[in-house]
């Protein structure tokens, strides 16, 4: 089954038009990232005729997953695609090094402190220094392990006193 | 979720039992910390254990899709979750204690995260495929919990007189649960011996040295160990798992196949 009004197309170009699409999907906690630039999309493939979709959650309770499949399917949907199918993975489990150096660029102008580079757990524990992302001051304190979303951080800047969210390092 | 591929196994049954009791596990002690949402001391400490407790629904949820998948019959993670009593759940005791006050939760809070951090570390060696997969994330979440729960441990503990006093009492009252984080059963034999499961028993020594170091901060005593509770595994519980799983399954018990 191919896409409507488009009966000649080739596989390699099906495949090239779902990238597209699927490259306009965001991610619906942080929607100035798509989920290609967080590192949830981690494939597209064609299996015969279907369509197939591979992403992986964050965390593994984010509620957003199923947000995230249902968004994935109807964007490829409202372009013309028929046979979808959206499977998960777990493993190789998501780290925020996958996030684009473009992403963590959209995540400062955004009011989100980025993740420090590199995972693990001696740049999860050791106190590596969190900088402000409205003033840029190093000079920051962290309030809370958790914040809004299971991604994220509660700090406040001591500089300009503005509180702010850190991406975790995971 | 479709595993590709599945070590083989004698028993399908062991396989079975060994995951839905890990998922157990983290079901029941995550719906126990979403019960401080909207009631916990503080603003950022309610969202921190929603978080945490999401976080163990999360993994809950992959394990029970991955038992449901061993045992072949059509029983997704709902059915296992929602269709189950008391007695047909096997999550070690420790995990369903109430609430109680602060003290109480962070003790049971430290005492499981820094245990399934190890748990989750070592499982990562599993010839399971999916069962590594599942632990590379938790291990990740749980080095979080992990921190959260000693943080609070050493400043309750290190704190006021009435602080000190009730984290100690709750340490107190929870270190007989623990016995049955490193208890070997004969499922958790079975799986160890195919490569599957992780030996719990072997964690015991780098436990005891992360809870001394917690504890020694805290200024408080560690009890000494003594009778240990057990029965978990095989389905015994105390009086408050029943009423727990009876407000968590009401709705999908009332109306089956229930969606909004």
């Amino acid at each position: 089954m191919t896409a409507s009004g488009s009966q000649t197309e080739t596989p390699g170009a099906r495949l090239e038009r779902a990238r597209a699409v699927l490259d306009r999907v965001t991610d619906p906690e942080l929607p100035f990232l798509t989920i290609r630039d967080m590192g949830i999309l981690r494939g597209v493939t064609l299996d015969g005729d279907t369509l197939e979709v591979v992403i992986t959650p964050t965390y593994s309770g984010c509620p957003a997953m199923d947000v995230i499949a249902s968004d994935v399917e109807t964007a490829l949907v409202k372009a013309g695609f028929t046979d979808i199918r959206v499977s998960r993975v777990l493993s190789p489990a998501w780290t925020t090094d996958w996030l684009s150096a473009d992403a963590r660029e959209k995540l400062r102008a955004n009011g989100i402190a980025p993740p420090e580079k590199a995972s693990g757990k001696r740049a999860l524990f050791s106190q590596v220094e969190t900088h402000c992302p409205k003033c840029g001051s190093a000079d920051t304190e962290r309030v809370s392990e958790f914040g809004s979303t299971a991604c994220k951080a509660h700090y406040r800047c001591l500089s300009c006193h503005e509180p702010f969210e850190y991406f975790k390092c995971i | 979720m479709q595993p590709n591929e599945r070590p083989a196994i004698e028993s399908t049954t062991d396989h079975f039992q060994y995951v839905l009791a890990l998922a157990d596990d983290a079901l029941v002690l995550g719906h126990r910390l979403s019960e401080w949402s909207s009631r916990a001391p503080t603003l950022e400490e309610d969202i921190a254990l929603s978080n945490i407790g999401l976080d163990l629904v999360g993994q809950a949820r992959s394990l029970y899709a991955y038992a449901g998948h061993i045992e072949g019959i059509g029983r997704d993670e709902d059915a296992l979750a929602f269709g189950r009593d008391a007695h047909q759940y096997l999550n070690m005791q420790l995990v369903e204690r109430l609430n109680g006050d602060f003290a109480a939760t962070m003790a049971r809070q430290l005492f499981y995260a820094t245990f399934a951090e190890l748990f989750w570390t070592a499982m990562k060696r599993s010839k399971d495929v999916e069962l590594s997969g599942i632990a590379a994330k938790a291990e990740k979440e749980c080095a979080y919990h992990v921190r959260h729960s000693a943080e609070w441990v050493i400043r309750l503990g290190d704190g006021t007189d009435e602080s000190h006093a009730r984290m100690q009492r709750e340490i107190d009252e929870a270190w007989m649960f623990t016995g049955e984080l490193f208890a070997m059963d004969q499922v958790d034999r079975a799986m160890c011996n195919v490569g599957i499961g992780v030996d719990r028993s072997a964690l015991k020594s780098d436990w005891d040295k992360a809870i001394d170091a917690v504890l020694t901060e805290a200024t408080l005593v560690r009890p000494r160990d003594g009778w240990m509770i057990s029965g978990g595994r095989r389905g015994t519980h105390t009086e408050h798992l029943g009423p727990m799983l009876a407000v968590m399954q009401s709705l999908p018990r009332t109306y089956p196949g229930a969606k909004w």
